[in-house]
């Protein structure tokens, strides 16, 4: 390791440690100048703001405003100069290619949110009677923890295409051609693409649905089952009649989730094809628009869109809540 | 996040609930911690019912589907990342020409595996990188814990006007997408002549994920036994004497499972590093530099492999040491976009 190397690590162990005590840093200091500036009756007036206080700062300075300017810039031109109006709106709203990233997008809704649920569920029925449960959850747990990059690249090699008369190295093309078929090229033929970009996004949450479900599965109280196997209830009557039901709360939960989460997907399709071949969804196009096309107005516009869409979630959160705070 | 007492399922009520939860009702442990057998796993009576008058062999029979299926499962979602990890250890020339699972043709012969991957990857600044996202994630893990935690104790246990209100923009706040704020900020930093620097993703990365902590920490700390807090505060013990000594201790559950969420949220990003960081390889993290190779040298397949081996080297040890931390985060980021 030449030395080059050790001011490199140097520096970064620098980095970490300002960034990191630098912020605890600041909460002593402003609480010993507080206790020492202000009597007592008044320290416990001033206390909160500065325990709030920076959590209240950051949260106003970059989500609150942010999002309010974006809103506002969505009316303005490329370059946010002149006064569009709607025009943007119009443009996302009646373009064809932007109507064809909002019916990928619902296609990734339907389609990752429905498979990765019902898969997830199944998966957490059946694993509840296995020894091996807890080795058999972290393998399809697992890429939970890899990036949608990385993810990418993984299945880069399972969609790899190699000519007929090549050796092929994607393991799905090798299977094609085992059977007799043509070699299919996944990522550009437009009719599948999307389908196989959208399996990325599934392989990647089934084992989050997985766990949440597996723990509301087994949450399900063991004489209700006994009494329905007592009346002769068959296994798959259970689970559609008596699981399903008894767990709806957090199917509803995992569902807005992974919804939520589609609804910005990004990574994966920015770069699995950068949003080309017909397979862009809003989140990307929006960066597209930023960096390639250099087109705020529309930029931000899009990304009303998608606050739009998440808001009935937030709604719900709020709603959620303030019923457990009555609870309470 | 329950409606109601009616359902008793619900997990995330138990799981964002306070620490007087049961740990024995925690549904993913290490599996060293909590072999499959564990005591507190109610008897379930098996499907087959009438299991005593079976033998060994009826009932292995009658559970080989359920098995078949399980086993396909796992080994279906395992085999992407296995061949990508065989993949990382081929010469790039055999890489190119043969699928990964032809090493097993003769799986004695060591000869073609090789660490020269990992090597050119490092050189074409992967180390680098890795380094850039340890100095981008362990900042962007720690700012918002103590941020959050501080303004989790205050909502939770101090008396100010507007703290039932600054909770409620926070819940709304959690799934606000953050691409509402890529826009102004870039220009915001442009003017300040911050960006590309560690700074600007450090406070991003710490916004963005001060909701969910400001949520998770504030429900935690605030079903914490008020009678030790009280007490504590009629020995003299100053409000921040109370937060060292009794609540960051207390909350520690809380806070590792937002930290291990956090962390792996911020060393798994790419947009907000692609955004703020811009073109600037020097600050560039592994998710960046990985998809520069995607982009640029889309067919140097030996660098794919084994950088995006390299990108998923901390990930993956984080997951597997705090597995159970990392799905109580995840539980409570349900609510999260």
């Amino acid at each position: 390791m030449d030395s080059n190397n050790v001011s490199l690590i140097f520096k970064a162990l620098l980095a970490i440690f300002l960034g990191s005590f630098g912020v605890i840093g600041v909460f002593y200091a402003l609480n010993i100048l507080v206790e020492k500036a202000f009597p007592e009756r008044a320290r416990i007036k001033v206390l909160p703001w500065i325990y709030v206080g920076p959590a209240l700062l950051l949260l106003t300075v970059y989500l609150i405003i942010p999002t309010l300017r974006t809103v506002y810039l969505s009316l303005f031109g490329p370059s946010s100069n002149e006064f569009v109006g709607l025009k943007n709106y119009i443009f996302v709203l009646t373009a064809p290619d932007t109507l064809t990233t909002f019916r990928n997008n619902l296609l990734w809704l339907v389609l990752v949110t429905g498979i990765s649920v019902f898969l997830g569920l199944i998966i957490a029925v059946l694993i509840d009677r296995v020894k091996y449960e807890q080795v058999a959850k972290s393998l399809i747990f697992l890429p939970m923890a890899i990036s949608f990059v990385g993810a990418s690249v993984i299945w880069r090699f399972i969609y790899a295409y190699r000519p007929a008369d090549a050796e092929q190295i994607g393991v799905l093309n090798a299977i094609a051609t085992g059977l007799g078929f043509e070699p299919i090229g996944w990522l550009v033929n437009p009719a599948i693409n999307n389908f196989a970009l959208i399996a990325i996004m599934i392989w990647l949450q089934t084992g989050f649905c997985m766990v949440l479900l597996s723990s509301a599965v087994k949450g399900v109280p063991a004489d209700v089952l006994e009494a329905a196997r007592v009346d002769g209830a068959s296994e798959v009557q259970i689970f559609w009649r008596i699981i399903i039901p008894m767990i709806m709360p957090t199917i509803l939960v995992v569902s807005t989730t992974v919804i939520v989460l589609v609804l910005k997907v990004f990574d994966i399709v920015f770069v699995m094809t950068g949003g080309n071949l017909g397979t862009d969804v809003i989140a990307s196009r929006m960066i597209r628009e930023m960096f390639n096309f250099r087109n705020y107005g529309r930029g931000s516009a899009i990304a009303v869109i998608l606050l739009i869409a998440v808001i009935p979630v937030m709604v719900a959160n709020i709603r959620r809540f303030r019923q457990q705070e009555l609870n309470r | 996040m329950n409606t109601g007492n009616s359902q008793p399922v619900d997990p995330t009520v138990r799981k964002t609930g306070g620490p007087q939860k049961d740990p024995q009702k925690d549904p993913q442990k290490d599996p060293q911690k909590d072999p499959p057998k564990a005591p507190s796993k109610e008897p379930r009576p098996s499907y087959v019912g009438k299991r005593k008058e079976q033998s060994n062999f009826d009932r292995l029979m009658a559970k080989a589907p359920v098995h078949f299926a399980v086993i396909a499962i796992a080994v279906l979602w395992t085999l992407p990342t296995f061949g990508l990890f065989i993949s990382s250890f081929r010469p790039p020339d055999a890489l190119v020409t043969s699928g990964w699972w032809t090493v097993f043709l003769n799986p004695l012969e060591f000869t073609q595996f090789t660490l020269g991957n990992y090597q050119e990857v490092l050189a074409a600044g992967m180390g680098q990188a890795f380094l850039n996202s340890l100095v981008i994630s362990v900042p962007a893990t720690v700012i918002p814990i103590a941020i959050a935690t501080f303004a989790a104790y205050a909502l939770a246990w101090m008396d100010f006007p507007g703290r039932q209100a600054i909770f409620i923009v926070t819940v709304g706040l959690l799934v606000v997408p953050l691409q509402m704020t890529l826009i102004p900020i870039l220009r915001a930093y442009n003017v300040l002549g911050i960006s590309s620097t560690f700074l600007a993703v450090w406070l991003a990365h710490a916004a963005y994920g001060l909701p969910l902590g400001v949520y998770l920490l504030r429900n935690y700390i605030g079903s914490l036994p008020r009678d030790l807090i009280e007490a504590a505060a009629v020995d003299g013990a100053s409000y921040l004497n109370v937060f060292t000594r009794i609540i960051v201790p207390l909350s520690m559950p809380a806070i590792a499972s937002f930290a291990v969420f956090q962390f792996l949220w911020v060393w798994n990003d790419l947009l907000v590093a692609l955004v703020y960081l811009g073109g600037n390889q020097d600050v560039a993290p592994v998710t960046l530099v990985l998809r520069n190779i995607v982009g640029d040298r889309g067919q140097d397949w030996f660098l794919l492999t084994s950088g995006a081996f390299i990108s998923m080297l901390v990930p993956m040890a984080v997951f597997f040491a705090l597995q159970r931390y990392f799905v109580r985060g995840l539980l409570a980021g349900s609510v999260k976009g």
